[in-house]
């Protein structure tokens, strides 16, 4: 295939009705939502949930059909599939309406992803069937701990099998647990939990479990109060002899040696981030794009306009501002998009993927702040959405991997080097 | 549908023009810049590739079409090469290319079989001029209409072989158009003195000149585009392409030499590359030139389409500008001492990023 940069068909079309979201339920309740965190944003949820159930549906059947051919229950993408870039396109939509409402979309979203990724066709059927159908559900990914952030290999949740029941037993806590109160009280929902057979054994050890709603032992602890994105659901969750069946585990819960050759469970999960880190990227693209619309907006209002390609010297300095805002905000879309493709083309796209967030996290996470600067007191008025938008991006350089992290995960593939040559 | 991969066509391109740049370009880059002259044998070498007529269609002598994609890419293997070759290179595309884009019937059927010879043409593109402020739509050379001629007055910069030149294409304020336009200037040509050789801070093998107008009555046939004339901006979109290219290329290549050296050289007991603050800007600079090749991809992309590009050329211009400099500079600084030393290429390619905001024309500061 030769270099496109054409929107496939498929991927245009959704826009309009995206748009309409975007602008009709998302924008108009911003404010609302920010002021009022740990209110549900109904409207949205409503909304949307019959879309995300059909698309939910249409992936689980896509799944288990592949399974079925043979294809084993790996990572292999349909050719020529439009699904990531579709997303993309999507998220960055809906994250121009607004972010924090966009990541209550309910969904199986990081936890459906890990259990498509590695799951048993039986798994997945009875994981993600729910999702199909109903009322709105969540998933959730449960990593984090207070101990235990960027360093996921510092993780002291402990799963011992109980070997009477037949049951895991589980023993910690999670924190930052983006949509696991909605996952586990608010909807008969599931979130994926990572714990430690053996941690001795570092990553070796480590097992992806699911825990549905009602689980024994498992209590939402505490809602956190947020600098952005508070329509967001953020929690802590404690497991007290939480005790979830055998067939939770995701992937095999033999244990190997470290150096011996990674688990596929854990692999599998972790390659989860090939995907969902373009999707960072795009919410925080959307955030940008917002910021600088209005911000192109307000600045017009007074008279200032960018004249098309014109000598930089013929330029002030807000002039400038303005093209570097949208040059980084480019860029890093096509880094996305490029991420996205690759990986709907099947191929790999680690490297790609971590780029994009870098570049997306840290040009969006600037963009704002400059954003907020421009527009003076319409900048840091809580009248306006920009200050508001200058919060909500910044999430986006801190999960999914810090902007550090993500770099290091770069400069790790661009080097050639092992998590031990360079820390 | 967004793809990013080369067709085989292009692959075989880059990878051809990528051998000479690394077999050939690299081998006698230093000895050059430092000697103020290049090999006459390395430019035919670099001729003989074919790369212009390859950009020309049968009707004018050529065996290919305009492509700025396939432009761009042979530009960054050129830039990933050396600089100063690639100019002398890509001189004679700098009067080719506008005459393909914006010449008449008469004037493309005339000069472009000349671009096809088994000879570097040669011809040389004088649109820079020798001022601060310089502004590509504003030009201070000035073409006066008087009767069946044209006359042209003022000063121009960075032509390069212009002693050589048989044909220069001379771009001039056309006063009662009230636009840049361009004209065809053969030579002798009388009122048209060559300065003496300009020096730069970079690329110092290239050989440029000033060249001054007094009075230089040219044909008003003369007139690229005749009485349409041309739009100057369709000029600039494709060289900011494949300037921007070039300097994607000149990123490339320090960023490739930073990245070898700090995994060979060893501070405190290990390769300095174990070390995030040297690791972490190889991975930006890895980014970042990833991100201005797209750039400038997707602006040679939408030319090619036919659709306005101006807007994508200038960003990607403007980040190639940014991008190449800060990655010349950071190489420099990867190496240290050893990369302030002229036995490393970085220092060079550090000089030769600086020129782009110039050679851009005033895209960037
Ligand atoms: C709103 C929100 C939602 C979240 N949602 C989820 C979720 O759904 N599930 C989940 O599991 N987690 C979630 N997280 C957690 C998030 O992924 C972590 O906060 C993040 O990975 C960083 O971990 P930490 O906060 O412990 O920071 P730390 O790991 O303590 O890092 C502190 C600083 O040190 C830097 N640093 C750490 N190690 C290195 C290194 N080796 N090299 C260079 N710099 C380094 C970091 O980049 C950072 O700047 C969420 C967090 C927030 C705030």
């Amino acid at each position: 295939m030769p270099i496109d940069f054409e929107v496939p068909e498929d991927v245009k079309n959704q826009g309009n009705l995206t748009q309409m979201v975007a602008e009709q339920v998302m924008r108009k309740s911003s404010r609302y939502y920010d002021e009022h965190e740990h209110e549900r944003p109904m409207e949205y949820i409503n909304f949307i949930w019959p879309f995300m159930k059909t698309m939910e549906a249409a992936n689980l059947k896509h799944s288990l059909k592949r399974a079925d051919k043979g294809n084993g229950n790996g990572n292999g993408h349909k050719k020529a599939s439009t699904a990531q870039v579709g997303m993309i396109h999507l998220i960055e939509s809906l994250s121009w309406g607004d972010a924090g409402i966009y990541l209550s979309t309910p969904s199986s979203a990081l936890a459906g992803a890990a259990i498509q990724a590695v799951g048993t066709p039986d798994q997945k059927e009875r994981f993600l069937d729910r999702f199909t159908h109903g009322e709105p559900k969540w998933g959730a990914m449960a990593m984090t701990e207070p101990n235990a952030g960027s360093d996921t290999s510092a993780i002291r949740t402990r799963a011992k099998l109980d070997p009477e029941t037949n049951e895991w037993v589980l023993n910690g806590e999670k924190i930052f647990v983006t949509n696991g109160k909605l996952a586990l009280e608010e909807s008969d929902g599931l979130i994926v939990v990572w714990a430690t057979l053996d941690p001795s054994l570092g990553r070796a050890g480590m097992r992806p479990f699911v825990v549905e709603a009602g689980a024994p032992g498992v209590t939402v602890t505490k809602q956190e109060h947020k600098l952005g994105i508070r329509a967001s659901d953020t929690v802590s969750i404690v497991f007290e002899d939480a005790r979830i069946p055998y067939d939770n585990i995701l992937g095999s819960p033999e244990l190997k040696k470290p150096g011996a050759k990674t688990e596929k469970g854990f692999k599998g999960a972790m390659r989860t981030f090939d995907s969902s880190r373009p999707f960072v990227a795009a919410s925080a693209l959307g955030v940008g794009r917002a910021a600088l619309e209005f911000t192109r907006q307000k600045l017009a209002e007074e008279g200032i306009t960018v004249p098309e390609a014109a000598p930089y010297h013929k330029l002030s300095a807000i002039q400038r501002d303005l093209i570097q805002m949208e040059a980084d905000l480019k860029a890093a879309w096509l880094l996305t998009v490029r991420a996205g493709a690759l990986m709907d083309a099947g191929k790999p796209n680690s490297l790609e993927a971590s780029m994009c967030k870098v570049k997306a996290g840290k040009s969006v996470t600037t963009i704002t702040q400059k954003c907020v600067e421009l527009l003076g007191p319409l900048g840091y008025s809580r009248e306006f959405l920009v200050e508001k938008w200058m919060r909500d991006a910044k999430i986006n350089d801190i999960f999914e991997g810090t902007g550090q992290i993500n770099t290091l995960i770069v400069a790790r593939r661009i080097l050639g080097y092992s998590r031990r040559e360079l820390k | 549908m967004y793809t990013f991969d080369l067709t085989d066509e292009q692959r075989m391109l880059t990878d051809m023009v990528h051998r000479y740049s690394e077999r050939t370009l690299r081998k006698i880059y230093r000895e050059a810049e430092e000697s103020h002259e290049l090999p006459p044998e390395v430019i035919e070498q670099g001729w003989e590739l074919g790369l212009l007529p390859a950009s020309l269609p049968e009707d004018y002598g050529g065996f290919g079409e305009y492509s700025a994609l396939n432009g761009a890419l042979i530009a960054e293997e050129l830039g990933y090469g050396d600089m100063a070759a690639s100019l002398a290179l890509l001189a004679p595309n700098l009067v080719a290319t506008p005459i393909y884009l914006c010449g008449t019937e008469e004037q493309k059927q005339t000069y472009l079989p000349l671009f096809t010879d088994a000879e570097p043409p040669k011809a040389a593109s004088a649109f820079l001029e020798p001022v601060i402020l310089f502004d590509p739509y504003q030009l201070r050379a000035t073409a006066r209409r008087e009767g069946d001629a044209y006359v042209l007055n003022g000063k121009k910069a960075m032509v390069i072989n212009a002693p050589e030149a048989e044909l220069f294409l001379i771009y001039a304020h056309d006063e009662k158009a009230d636009s840049p336009q361009a004209f065809l200037v053969p030579t002798p040509a009388e009122g048209l003195s060559i300065g003496e050789r300009e020096k730069w801070m970079g690329f110092n093998a290239l050989k440029t000149f000033g060249v001054e107008l007094k009075d230089v009555r040219v044909p008003a046939v003369n007139r690229l585009g005749g009485a349409a004339g041309i739009d100057v901006q369709r000029i600039l979109n494709s060289s900011r392409i494949a300037l921007s290219a070039l300097g994607v290329g000149l990123a490339r290549a320090a960023y490739e030499y930073a990245r070898d050296y700090a995994k060979e050289r060893v501070a405190f007991g290990e390769p300095i590359a174990h070390r995030q603050s040297i690791a972490f800007m190889l991975a930006e600079m890895a980014i970042d030139i990833d991100a201005t090749r797209l750039m400038v991809w997707e602006a040679a992309w939408k030319l090619d389409k036919g659709q306005n590009a101006t807007h994508d050329a200038y960003l990607a211009a403007r980040y190639a500008t940014h991008v190449s400099l800060k990655v010349t500079d950071g190489a420099v600084q990867v190496l240290g001492g050893h990369g302030y030393i002229r036995e490393h290429p970085v220092e060079l390619w550090l000089r030769n990023a600086r020129s782009l905001a110039t050679l851009l024309g005033a895209v960037t500061v």
